[in-house]
């Protein structure tokens, strides 16, 4: 009986690069899509549908979602369907270590994960209509002073669109390698 | 818009296919339409109240239907707002001299700890466009702006707004200051915020939670009503 990872498809790459690191060779990974997460109610709903699908097959399932914007309900369904979630608010939360991200307490940052630096045209700017109509720029990002870049991996290539977006939002630029923080943690059998 | 929509002559229009084309132009955002159309009806002596409330309210309030139903999103809703917001700058000096009815006093401000102030500032211009005074407070409120600013103004509402699920809790600690200060009963507390529901509303003990501007207007105009009623 292998275990079976849910994840938000913007993880699909870091569980993909764990699971070959750790060569956990129990773990099956689906993942839902990444933008779900433009309309966080949806996903409690998307979550259920995968856990109720995979019933039976697995010994154990695993959602690789944090709260995600859901504000608790994800944590409720979760505790209903009886399957276990990563804590913490986000994925940036828990790739810099929830307790490092808490006690940081950045208001005024806005975050980029590997995932979305390199899909920060389609996850960020055009969602929010700012290709079609920079005006909003200042509506959205007024109150932000600095964008902090979580990296994942060394990569230069996604260092420099993450310091490419923060020139595109005229905001600070930060790189903090953070590795796979506590998502390695949560996905250890 | 089609070129036969692109050269309307609003000036042209009678009043309710006027109407009819600030709801379309509200849709689109399209500010400087707006903007003349308000205009146009002030020339036909329209009261600026009744400009407010039968054209642009009711134009956004289309708007408001058509985010709850997920055919709008927000870079639309932003761009009818900026739209209703060129139209409001008109009319708010006119409204003042002219003595449109206030239906109450509201303070609002994001809670500590979160900037975004997006939907506040839409629940902020909705209210404002409904008949409230609106104190606006701005971004990452402590509990101590909260609580001074309700008083020094002597609001009936207190508005809070947090997008992250990191900071709505704080919502409850403001709530919580209320009660042991003894003044928690003395206003109508709303919040809202994208990451909140109705069951967190309850919990924390606020009087409602408001999904979206549309609704903070009916849900406050009700306790208003109930006030009064009271009184």
């Amino acid at each position: 009986m292998q275990t079976l990872i849910i994840a938000c498809g913007a993880l699909a790459r870091e569980v993909l690069a764990l699971i070959k690191l750790n060569s956990w060779q129990h773990i099956e990974l689906i993942c839902l899509p990444a933008d779900l997460h433009l309309r966080p109610e949806k996903i409690p709903d998307a979550v259920e549908a995968a856990v109720e699908g995979a019933r039976g097959k697995y010994e154990r399932i695993f959602v690789a979602y944090a709260d995600c914007g859901t504000g608790g309900l994800l944590a409720a369904r979760c505790e209903k369907l009886g399957v276990e979630m990563i804590s913490g608010p986000h994925c940036y939360s828990f790739f810099e270590g929830n307790a490092i991200f808490e006690a940081r307490g950045e208001v005024t940052s806005f975050y980029l994960t590997d995932f979305l630096a390199r899909q920060f045209e389609a996850f960020v700017w055009k969602p929010m209509g700012l290709d079609k109509h920079p005006e909003l720029l200042e509506l959205y990002f007024g109150n932000y002073e600095k964008l902090v870049y979580l990296a994942q991996t060394e990569d230069e290539g996604l260092t420099a669109a993450a310091k490419d977006a923060a020139a595109q939002l005229g905001i600070e630029f930060e790189r903090r390698f953070t590795g796979y923080g506590d998502l390695e943690t949560a996905l250890k059998p | 818009m089609s070129d036969e929509e692109d050269d309307l002559i609003l000036d042209e229009l009678n009043d309710e296919e006027l109407v009819l084309q600030m709801y379309d132009d509200l849709y689109d955002g399209m500010a400087d339409e707006i903007a003349e159309a308000v205009h146009i009806l002030l020339k036909r002596e329209w009261t600026p109240y009744d400009i407010l409330t039968k054209a642009l309210v009711e134009g956004m309030r289309i708007v408001g239907i058509d985010f709850r139903d997920g055919i709008l999103f927000v870079p639309e809703v932003l761009l009818a707002a900026g739209a209703m917001k060129k139209g409001m700058v008109i009319l708010k000096p006119l409204l003042i001299e002219t003595g449109a009815p206030q239906l109450g006093k509201m303070v609002i401000g994001t809670v500590k700890g979160d900037i975004h102030d997006i939907g506040k500032n839409l629940v902020a211009m909705m209210m404002e466009g409904a008949g409230f005074e609106i104190i606006d407070l701005g971004i990452n409120n402590p509990v101590e702006d909260y609580i001074e600013a309700l008083k020094r103004e002597n609001a009936d509402i207190l508005g809070m707004s947090a997008l992250l699920t990191t900071t709505m809790p704080y919502m409850k600690i403001v709530i919580d200051t209320m009660k042991e200060q003894g003044i928690r009963d003395d206003y109508i507390v709303l919040v809202g915020g994208a990451p909140l529901n109705e069951e967190f509303g309850k919990a924390i003990g606020s009087d409602a939670y408001c999904r979206d501007a549309a609704v903070a207007v009916e849900t406050a105009k009700a306790f208003m009503a109930r006030k009064h009623n009271q009184a």
